[in-house]
């Protein structure tokens, strides 16, 4: 039992054994650890670019280009000679913070608290699919989620809905309340702006309650004037603010006194939108709606309904105290079974495969392109719902062939003179009794027996 | 195999054969469902610029229909669909307006939940019509490909179906595919996704070399997966980008232009078989009508769906038009579903492939508040 508890705990609640990593004296006891030990900003975080020096070079791009295109007119020109730099600045933040994140996982001693860190911000998925913020992606991560993932949901969702990132992505920036005065300029010029309800939207759909949980258009709309002057600074008219920081605009914000879930928020600036997230963040229908992912990320697609009450009960009890939900999770029988209960997402199999190897950098551009190719480009899921977290996203057959197609290419990449398959087809999966072992050992070469070990079912599960 | 024939040749054994859910033996005829992920605005597309509130309900948005060709005495294409505009005008072409599935919110994650397992609660049907259609049609044409690494959820279900997108990936050598395939065979599932994986990678031959980056190349490489006899004869190709809250104008226009470089190549690349063919493009839900406060429209309710192929019996719009005025609109903000996108599909389907309009409907879309599937839609 103990082997097979190891196994669990390093595959389904980890990101894979690392190589030459020693088995823990009690797998939930390790994992309890990494509650408190768990680091918000390990070394290549800590590196990493912040978001007020991103949007500081970007608007200083942006700029430039401007003034490239007016001397470009005046010279008669369509568009100026230089070659526009924003794009690859903004590729280049995205793949280094790419090659952190990889790095982050790849020498982690605590891999559970990074497999959260990767849950939640799927679970608050915003995607480099928008041109405005590629560059913003990694940090949203690495400001909004990290420092709160064994803190409280709410103070999650405060930090979140207030990223440059995500303000941007959901086109919360730019909405402005029709009564604001910044509207009422707008209308004396004939120009008209107003509201835009889509951060609000999913706010309630994704972030907190949930869909269909009860709540009406007419609180999706409440909600979105209420978060009216929540934008970035540095953009707009003007540009106010600190570039690439939180910025509360009052001239766009909508005055009012406001109602949402039946329950009355006084008109109070940013105030009153803070307040309505404290209390969806707090809401019965947040605690089943996060308590239903958490489980079906761990326990797979159709989770058992008593573990889910647990998780539930658990975030209701605490009230979203993150640290109380996790160790009910770890105290769940359900999720100590020995059959293999997920089919593991393109990240997790590239991640499980490189710390089998022994690698613990991997180039930013290469991890990236890489994710791409297998299905699941970083941070660029196709909506804000994230990636679907549930076999049947993941096990495909042309996902499948590419899986192959990359264990091939890493197993020869590795250093397959040094790593020995068999042996490490021992360690990483202690307890288990399967066809890899006998399939690795007949292999043809050592980098063939390393990527069979990589394609077999063993490492596509967890 | 069991077809019309060998059953013919069984004599009068008919009636101690297994049940026969099939009508009738495979034909040539090729399907390609094109989805429109993120709520493509339909007002926006086919516009009906005959509607006497249309200039001032839509504002800005009515902007790019100034001078657009009108398609009758009510409606105009946009401008950016050059390709299926001339369909239109050689009658292979059909647009059916003021349609939505029967489900009713404005959730896009739900909607499409609803329009890919044709139920209007999402999550409450596990399969996707396109594979309960596999379901009714003979083995032959049972046949379908995602053009995609992953399979969409209107493909998922009991039939097997393939995944195909160009990979960049260096391939795997035969050696290590022979190797891969023994080691699945204990394991049913990876062992079913290998078979389709490897079947589809003789198919594709060099087509890893065209990285489908742009929607022309995907609609070549579902031409090029449909078309040879042993290969797919049901495609469904995913497109995003329409969920367009802010600087709609321009965002559409460049979507538009790349739903039409797809059509193009899909026709280009079908040659002759374009005649039996069937391409329908959907989405989950339609936009409001008026331009939001960024120069957007935000989740709506009733959009049009498209039927382009030899097949269709086009040069038409199809609507019962509930207008635009205030007073029409759905909730006040949107364009009032007067038609089920669901009963165009199956409509379309049971004509295409010889199926009982009623059974067709009840099998791919059980929750389809229509009676009677659309008829009529595709040439006699």
């Amino acid at each position: 039992m103990a082997k097979q508890d190891i196994r669990i705990a390093w595959h389904r609640f980890g990101l894979g054994l690392r190589l030459n990593e020693a088995p823990p004296a009690d797998a939930r006891a390790w994992l309890e650890r990494q509650i408190t030990a768990y680091d918000p900003a390990p070394p290549p975080i800590a590196a990493a670019a912040k978001s007020p020096a991103i949007a500081a070079e970007i608007f200083a791009l942006l700029e430039e280009r401007q003034q490239a295109r007016q001397e470009a007119r005046l010279v008669g020109e369509a568009r100026p000679m230089a070659a526009n730099a924003i794009g690859p600045a903004s590729r280049r933040h995205l793949t280094d913070a790419i090659g952190a994140r990889g790095a982050a996982a790849l020498s982690t001693d605590t891999p559970f608290a990074e497999r959260l860190v990767h849950f939640w911000a799927n679970h608050f998925a915003i995607s480099a699919d928008k041109q405005r913020m590629i560059a913003l992606t990694g940090a949203f991560e690495f400001e909004a989620i990290r420092p709160h993932v064994m803190g409280r949901f709410a103070d999650m969702v405060q930090a979140v809905e207030r990223h440059p990132a995500m303000l941007i992505f959901l086109d919360q920036a730019q909405s402005v309340g029709p009564g604001s005065p910044a509207a009422q300029r707008a209308a004396a010029n004939g120009r008209k702006r107003g509201l835009n309800e889509n951060l609000a939207r999913e706010i309630m759909e994704l972030h907190t309650l949930g869909v269909r949980t009860g709540y009406s258009q007419g609180d999706v709309t409440e909600l979105a004037r209420a978060l009216t002057g929540w934008t970035v600074g540095g953009l707009g008219q003007g540009r106010a603010g600190e570039p690439g920081r939180f910025l509360f605009a009052r001239q766009v914000h909508e005055p009012g006194e406001r109602r949402i879930l039946g329950k009355p928020f006084a008109a109070g600036e940013e105030d009153q939108g803070a307040a309505m997230l404290d209390m969806l963040a707090t809401h019965p229908a947040t605690a089943k709606h996060i308590a239903t992912k958490l489980a079906r990320h761990f326990a797979g697609d159709a989770p058992p309904p008593v573990m889910v009450a647990r998780l539930e009960a658990a975030f209701v009890r605490s009230g979203g105290d993150l640290p109380t939900v996790y160790r009910a999770l770890i105290a769940s029988p359900e999720v100590w079974v020995p059959q293999p209960l997920k089919f593991r997402s393109p990240w997790d199999w590239t991640i499980a495969v490189l710390r089998a190897s022994g690698v613990r950098e991997f180039p930013g551009p290469a991890l990236s392109g890489l994710q791409q190719q297998l299905g699941q480009p970083v941070w660029k899921p196709d909506s804000p719902a994230g990636w679907d977290d549930t076999d049947a996203t993941w096990a495909a057959p042309d996902a499948l062939m590419r899986r192959v197609e990359a264990a091939q290419r890493l197993a020869s990449r590795a250093q397959s003179a040094t790593l020995d398959a068999r042996l490490l087809a021992r360690d990483q999966f202690p307890g288990s009794t399967s066809a890899t072992a006998e399939a690795v050992a007949r292999a043809e070469s050592p980098p063939q027996a390393l990527a069979l070990l990589f394609a077999s079912p063993d490492f596509m599960r967890r | 195999m069991v077809d019309r024939r060998s059953l013919l040749a069984a004599g009068l054994s008919l009636g101690f054969a297994p049940r026969i859910a099939f009508a009738r033996a495979a034909t040539d005829r090729r399907f390609v469902f094109i989805l429109q992920r993120g709520a493509a605005d339909g007002l926006g597309t086919v516009a009906p610029v005959g509607d006497p509130a249309f200039a001032g309900q839509r504002g800005a948005l009515a902007e790019p229909f100034a001078g657009a060709t009108k398609l009758d005495g009510m409606f105009a294409l946009h401008p950016a669909l050059g390709a299926i505009g001339d369909l239109y005008r050689a009658r292979e072409a059909l647009f059916v307006h003021a349609v939505a599935s029967p489900y009713r919110e404005r959730s896009h994650f739900d909607g499409q939940n609803a329009l890919e397992t044709g139920s209007a609660q999402p999550y409450a049907i596990k399969d996707g019509w396109m594979n309960r259609l596999l379901g009714l049609l003979p083995p032959d044409e049972a046949r379908a490909i995602a053009v995609a690494a992953t399979v969409p959820m209107a493909l998922r279900g009991k039939v097997e179906v393939a995944s195909y997108a160009p990979s960049a990936l260096p391939d795997a050598s035969d050696d290590l595919i022979a190797r891969v395939t023994r080691l699945y065979e204990g394991d049913a599932q990876l062992h079913a996704l290998w078979a389709q994986a490897t079947a589809t990678r003789m198919l594709t031959g060099d087509l890893a070399a065209d990285q489908g980056r742009n929607a022309a190349a995907t609609g070549e490489l579902a031409a090029k997966l449909i078309a040879p006899d042993n290969g797919a004869r049901i495609a469904m190709i995913e497109t995003g980008g329409w969920d367009t809250h802010a600087g709609q104008v321009g965002r559409l226009a460049a979507q538009l232009k790349g739903l039409d470089a797809m059509t193009a190549a899909l026709k280009a690349g079908l040659g002759p078989l374009w005649a039996q063919t069937l391409v329908i493009v959907a989405t989950e839900f339609g936009r409001t009508v008026r331009v939001n406060g960024t120069g957007g429209t935000d989740h709506g309710t009733a959009s049009v769906a498209m039927l382009m192929g030899g097949a269709v019996r086009g040069g038409r719009v199809v609507a019962d038009w509930p207008g635009l005025a205030d007073a029409t609109l759905y909730e006040g903000r949107d364009l009032k579903a007067t038609g089920d996108v669901n009963a165009v599909v199956a409509g379309a389907l049971a004509q295409h492939y010889g199926l009982d309009p009623a059974r067709a409907l009840a099998a791919l879309f059980p929750a389809s508040r229509a009676t009677r599937p659309t008829e009529g839609l595709l040439r006699a």
